[in-house]
Order: C-alpha cells, then structure tokens, then sequence
C-alpha cells in the first residue's frame, strides 16, 4: 500500500464532523437560553415589580450562577462538548470558562494554581473587550458626538 | 412574540459563531473575543442598543453584550468627567458579570472536587 492510498483510508474513516447538525444544535441551544433569558425577565418584572434594566442584570447574575454551578458538578463540558457554540457565545459560555479554569488549576493550590489562572480563558475576552471599547471610545472623542 | 424575538436572534447569533468554527482554524477562544469585540463596534455604531430595544435577552444574554456594556460605560464615564471617566467607568455596567463569574467561580470550586 502506498503513501497516497492509506492517507485515502485514513480520511474515509476519519469520523466527519456533521458540520450541518453542529449549526442546528447551535441554534437551538443558543436560541433557548435567549428564550430563558427573556421568560426570567419577564418573570421579575412581572412579581418583583423590576425595572427592565435591573431585572436584566438578575438574569445575568442568575444564568452565570447557574452555569457555575453546573460546571463544578461536571455536567456543563459534556454539553459544551456536543453544543459548541450554543453554549459558549452566550454568557453562560463566560462563567463557564471561569468556573472551569478555577478546577482545573485548583490541584496547584489556591494562589498559584487557582488563583493565577482562574482568567485563563476569560482574560482574553475582558483584554480584547477593555481594549475595543476604549479604541472605539477614544475615536468616539475625537471625532466629536 | 418577544420571546420568539429573543429566541430567533440569540439562535442566529451562535449558528453563525458555530460555521465560523466549523470551517477555520479560529479556537472558541477567538470567537469569543471577535464577538466581544463586535459588540463594542455595534455599540459604538449605535446599533446594540436597537438590537436589545428588538430582541431583549436574545441580545443581552450573548458574550457581545459585554463589550456593548463597556463601550457605553466608557463613554458615560467622557461625559460625566472627561478622560478620567473612560478609565474609572469602564467596568461599571459589565461588574455585576464579571464580579458575579469570580465569586461563584470561587465559591464553587472550593467546593466541588476537581476531576482526574
């Protein structure tokens, strides 16, 4: 067997990845926690008698605790794992990366292990977001409002 | 019908993230960061704040809002004090995120047990 022919069998029996399946898993999962999002909103608003602005920072508060909280139980990387981007671009995706690096290192002890890498992940979000936002509002200044 | 609106833009918002994925080299990690940075160029461009006026948490609830909240807190803060604000309102409106992912990440890990 040639080079060239057992490459052609490694690739027909690499699994594909169902790059279709992947873009609907991601829809609806991502979909079902702006779904979530939106009834939580509506629910303080309508019995706690909330502004739309606070109850927005509740939910917030509440979908990043529930997603730690699913993470250090171990539920959390097995969904990632099959939704992908469904779960990562929303917040839940944040608290997650942070609750996630927090394990991991957590074996390294509490400063140099937990607390040197619980940004891990994170940090390249905040960096870049920091980073954009005072860009933008810098060129916002100059040009004048 | 808000909460079809919240659904169909939050679903649209990661089936677009997951072809990315998909189809480059990008890890999650870049995606992330790309989508956070959009967030602040849709801010800066006026357009965010129409997006959650439209969609509610199907906006809100996705990482790009974060740097939404830090373009606007940023520039509230030029208004109120001039280029000072910028560096000591950045985090004012993303605190309760990032305050809130640091406490429960902690709280959390001390005390669940790390897997092998």
């Amino acid at each position: 067997m040639t080079k060239e022919d057992y490459k052609k069998l490694v690739s027909k029996h690499t699994p594909r990845e169902p790059k279709l399946r992947n873009i609907v898993v991601a829809f609806f999962v991502g979909g079902l926690i702006g779904f979530f999002g939106e009834f939580i909103i509506f629910m303080l608003q309508e019995s706690f008698g909330m502004s739309k602005v606070i109850a927005g920072m509740w939910t917030a508060l509440i979908i990043i605790a529930i997603s730690s909280i699913l993470t250090a139980f171990g539920f959390f990387d097995n969904w990632v794992n099959k939704c992908k981007c469904g779960l990562i671009i929303p917040t839940t995706g944040f608290a997650h990366s942070v609750t996630g690096s927090a394990l991991d290192y957590k074996k390294d002890g509490l400063i140099t292990g937990l607390g040197a890498n619980i940004f891990k992940l994170a940090g390249s979000v905040i960096l870049y977001g920091v980073i954009s936002a005072f860009i933008l509002a810098i060129v916002r200044v100059v040009i004048g409002v | 019908m808000n909460f079809l609106n919240a659904f169909l833009f939050a679903g649209f918002a990661c089936a677009i993230a997951q072809i990315i994925l998909d189809n480059t080299k990008l890890t999650p990690g870049h995606i992330t960061s790309i989508y956070t940075a959009i967030g602040a160029l849709l801010s800066f461009l006026g357009v965010y704040d129409d997006l959650i006026v439209k969609f509610g948490a199907g906006a809100t609830v996705l990482i790009s809002n974060f740097g939404h909240m830090l373009y606007q807190a940023a520039i509230q803060g030029y208004m109120a004090e001039g280029i000072l604000g910028i560096f000591s309102n950045m985090f004012t409106k993303s605190s309760a995120a990032i305050a809130g992912a640091i406490i429960f990440a902690f709280l959390v890990s001390l005390v669940a047990k790390p897997k092998n």
